[in-house]
């Protein structure tokens, strides 16, 4: 069981995150993945997510209640989003956009300038898919096969060489990140900073 | 009751990642459904969108009317012209169809029309989610009738129950409603859509008498009329005004005591046929949580922490809420100590539980009003004052 | 007046009625009746085949029409005749679909369908009775009520100004619009025969007497001097510029056919542009 948030500003592809991860996952990982996004007044705001809900049996609750991985790509995102995370989350962010306050403690951070990536490769609105490769990598919780598996449908046929590429760029950075760091591990629940099962807001 | 093969151009094999409203187009696309007249509303649109995407490249018409008075009006046109045909819409657009709801019943026409649900009442909570259109689906046209609801709790369902609904639909000339709601419509999840060779579905029940012959409103032995399409050369009259077999306006109390029995009877009598229910762990329940869509997932969550603090806890899930499985409330209603109903509505389908347990058995309500699904912990608490 | 306009007493014309619901519901010198006898010549000398021809009315004394047509024949609900047309017409295109009803009905209630019916040129066509009033439920005003004239809703006289038909037609993207009285009995027949003929959104208003309501609350006599009223005050101007079309109480009558163009229907529209976008991917319909 994960729950999951990505998040970003509007145009960045973050529901796109949200949708190839769930894709992936329940589809060619063997998971159930249930993908979530918000709406309305709360996502015209220039602070958007995503949230999936993944777990080894049906998925019940279809919701994030205290997600124990934040993907951030923007600051106001993070800003919104980061108080939620599990106090031994794990959270991944794009060190140009995203300054972080101090970490809490036992969370586990991953940063990586994914836009800079995707500019080098020739455009930043792939930056999503050098995140997602990253994030791949350094969470191991769904497989890279599944999510290049995932990537037809869900981004321009045209394009889709230069997603992969994208992909494999977040993917082996992340790679290289983890050799110096340890593996992330998602953890037990252990206490719950906020309840936010009933407030969207 | 004939079943068919579907076309299997409509019919999009395979496992998707797709979200309800987009499983509930799937659904209609594979089960015929060739004409679809709808108008925007959040949070059921994508449900248009993906029809009006998908229907030039299988065959059929989509047309985005003025109105929902429009929607609905061209549906039973079309189903005339010999279409199967459906629309999806939310509250505010539900509201504006309810009278040609009623001519749907009155002429005997079998259209499906999903509702995905949002907070109202009014403009209320057009992103966010509800169930608070359930008892106005049962009551929300003028007059006696009986309609058919469905309740979807997955992006699969949202699939296969409209299939369901259509063959329901044509099975007993009735409208048939898909009551889902703006979470279910709107999250994404793994939908399997097998080949089209493995989905049955029901023909329309057409007459192939002699000509001269034909009467629209005679019953067959099932208790059904045929019907025809216009074009076929039969001339036939059809109104919305009470009338005989002949289709002809009769304006007297005889022939509405003919009329308004048959559009109820042919339902009622059919329940048990047509209500589809899910139950877990009900024998030896001291309480039963009755629930339907998003809500039941929901609710499980309460139900097993209920289980682990020692309470003996079944589910019914309700994937048909209209006709109401009375006879079922009746019984468990003798057996258990209280029922549980979570709803994200101020009291509907609690009345009907409370009507069908007659006071054998109280029926304890978990309300919402909307914006939000349930927190497991309010249902698990109602569950644990239930059991004292 | 020529000859071809002169009022004639047809036989009922047996193959085109519902002989066993006449006698019909309509009052005496009620002129609604007249307008069915020139649907139904019309409908002969068109040649078509009436196994195709569907007959589409609202709620109204006008919306009876279809409940005496021996015809596919559909007595809807008030002010959706349109839109169950156009369903019915796009579910099955080998249809000619007639909508046969009163003004309240497709002017008042059903005023959005009509404009946008008229906008997708969907194949329709639409014979109007304009009888100035909402006559079944017992002569209120309407949207056609002249500014003046008394109703039953309007008991001190209309002070409302009333739609023009041809020219809201027009104003929509109908392809044929014409005005006449059931005076012009003749003449409607030929506009109906034409409109037949011709693929795309069509609306023939008749001018009507309402004998019992509009008539009497009025104190405009019997149906005789309404259409004594017609024959004084109408002037036949084919081609007339339709802003100019507005009727006054018991003032001129412009009548004639103003509208007569070409253009493509909604289903030749859907065709033709699905084609071009999608070329061999899209599934032609009904063609
Ligand atoms: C929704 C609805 N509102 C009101 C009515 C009552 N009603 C029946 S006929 C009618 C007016 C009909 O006027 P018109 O279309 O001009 O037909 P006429 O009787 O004049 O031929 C009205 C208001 C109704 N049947 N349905
Ligand atoms: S009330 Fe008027 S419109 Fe209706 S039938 Fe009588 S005369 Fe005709
Ligand atoms: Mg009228």
């Amino acid at each position: 069981m994960a729950e999951i948030r990505f998040s970003g500003f509007g145009g960045q592809g973050i529901i796109r995150c949200g949708l190839i991860t769930g894709k992936a996952l329940s589809l060619y990982d063997n998971k159930h993945a249930t993908m979530t996004q918000s709406f309305g007044p709360e996502a015209r705001g220039s602070a958007c997510s995503s949230q999936l809900v993944v777990s080894k049996d049906r998925v019940l609750y279809p919701y994030i209640t205290i997600p124990e991985i934040l993907v951030s790509m923007s600051q106001e995102a993070y800003d919104k989003y980061e108080p939620d995370l599990l106090e031994n989350g794990i959270l991944i962010i794009d060190t140009d956009l995203v300054k972080p306050k101090p970490v809490r403690e036992k969370i586990q951070m991953f940063a990586i300038p994914s836009t800079r990536f995707a500019e080098e490769l020739g455009n930043r609105i792939i930056a999503n898919l050098v995140m997602l490769g990253f994030f791949t990598a350094v969470t191991k919780i769904v497989s890279p096969e599944a999510m290049k598996k995932a990537l037809p449908g869900m981004v321009p046929g045209r394009f889709l060489d230069l997603n992969i590429k994208a992909f494999d760029r977040g993917y082996d950075y992340g790679g290289e990140v983890l050799k110096t760091a340890k593996p992330a591990k998602t953890k037990k629940k252990t206490a719950a900073k906020k309840k936010t099962t009933k407030s969207k807001k | 009751m004939k079943k068919v093969k579907v076309d299997p151009k409509g019919v999009l094999t395979g496992s998707h990642y797709i979200d309800g409203d987009y499983a509930i187009a799937e659904g209609g696309l594979a089960a015929g459904c060739r004409f679809f007249a709808g108008y925007p509303i959040t949070p059921s649109t994508e449900t248009a969108e993906r029809f009006s995407e998908r229907i030039p490249h299988v065959g059929g018409v989509f047309i985005q009317m003025e109105d929902e008075l429009g929607s609905i009006a061209a549906m039973i046109g079309a189903v005339w012209g010999g279409k199967k045909t459906m629309t999806v819409t939310s509250g505010p657009g539900f509201s504006l169809m309810m009278e040609n709801i009623g001519l749907a019943c009155m002429m005997e026409i079998p259209l499906v029309i999903a509702n995905v649900q949002r907070g109202g009442p009014s403009t209320g909570l057009p992103t966010l989610t509800g169930q608070q259109d359930m008892m106005q689906a049962k009551w929300g046209s003028h007059g006696d009738y009986e309609i058919i609801a469905l309740s979807p709790d997955s992006p699969q369902e949202c699939f296969d129950l409209t299939i369901e609904a259509f063959n329901l639909s044509e099975t007993y000339r009735v409208p048939v409603f898909v009551m889902t709601d703006e979470c279910v419509g709107h999250m994404h999840e793994k939908v399997v859509i097998p080949p089209a060779e493995e989905i049955e579905v029901v023909e329309r029940k057409w007459y192939e008498g002699p000509k001269d012959k034909y009467l629209p409103y005679k019953l067959d032995k099932d208790g059904i009329p045929f019907m025809v399409k216009a074009g076929d050369g039969y001339r036939f009259h059809t109104t919305g005004l009470t009338r005989d077999e002949r289709g002809y306006p009769v304006i007297n109390a005889e022939c509405q005591s003919v009329v308004v029995p048959h559009l109820v009877d042919k339902i009622i009598n059919n329940a048990d046929k047509i209500i589809m229910l899910e139950e877990d762990e009900i024998d030896g329940a001291e309480i039963v949580v009755i629930s339907y869509g998003i809500t039941s997932r929901v609710a499980i969550r309460a139900v097993q922490q209920a289980r682990k603090a020692g309470i003996k806890v079944g589910t019914l899930r309700l994937k048909t809420v209209w006709p109401f499985p009375e006879k079922r409330i009746k019984q468990l209603a003798r057996k258990i100590k209280a029922f549980v109903v979570p709803e994200i509505n101020y009291g509907q389908i609690v009345l009907e539980v409370e009507r069908c347990a007659a006071g054998k058995a109280p029926a304890f309500h978990v309300p919402h009003c909307g914006g939000w699904v349930h927190d497991p912990n309010d249902i698990l608490k109602v569950i644990k004052e239930a059991a004292k | 007046m020529k000859k071809e306009d002169r009022l004639e007493s047809k036989n009922p014309m047996e193959g085109f009625l519902r002989m066993d619901r006449i006698p019909h519901i309509w009052c005496p010198g009620c002129g609604i009746g007249t307008v069915v006898t020139s649907f139904t010549e019309a409908l002969k000398k068109s040649k078509l085949d009436l196994d195709k021809v569907a007959v589409v009315s609202g709620i109204g004394c006008t919306g009876r029409v279809a409940g005496y047509v021996k015809l596919d024949s559909f007595h809807t609900t008030h002010g959706r005749a349109v839109p169950f047309a156009t369903g019915l017409k796009l579910a099955n295109p080998d249809l000619k679909v007639v909508v046969f009803s009163g003004d309240g009905d497709i002017f008042g209630i059903g005023g959005n369908h009509f404009i946008h019916a008229a906008r997708r040129n969907m194949d329709i066509l639409i014979i109007c009775v304009n009888n100035f009033n909402y006559a079944m439920t017992g002569g209120q005003v309407a949207a056609t009520t002249p500014m003046e004239a008394n109703a039953s809703t309007a008991p001190y006289g209309n002070f409302e100004f009333a739609f023009s038909l041809p020219y809201l037609a027009e104003a929509a993207g109908a392809t044929y619009v014409a005005r006449w009285t059931s005076l012009h009995l003749r003449r409607v027949t030929k506009s109906i025969q034409e409109a037949l003929a011709k693929p795309g959104f069509s609306l023939i208003e008749v001018i009507t007497p309402c004998v019992t309501l509009y008539a009497r609350r009025n104190r405009l006599g019997d149906g005789l001097n309404l259409l004594k009223y017609y024959y004084d005050k109408s002037v036949i101007e084919h081609g007339a510029d339709t802003r100019t079309l507005d009727i006054s109480y018991q003032g001129k009558l412009v009548v004639g056919k103003f509208v007569d163009k070409e253009k493509p229907t909604f289903l030749d529209r859907m065709n033709e542009h699905m084609t071009k976008i999608l070329g061999d991917k899209y599934v032609k319909y009904g063609e």
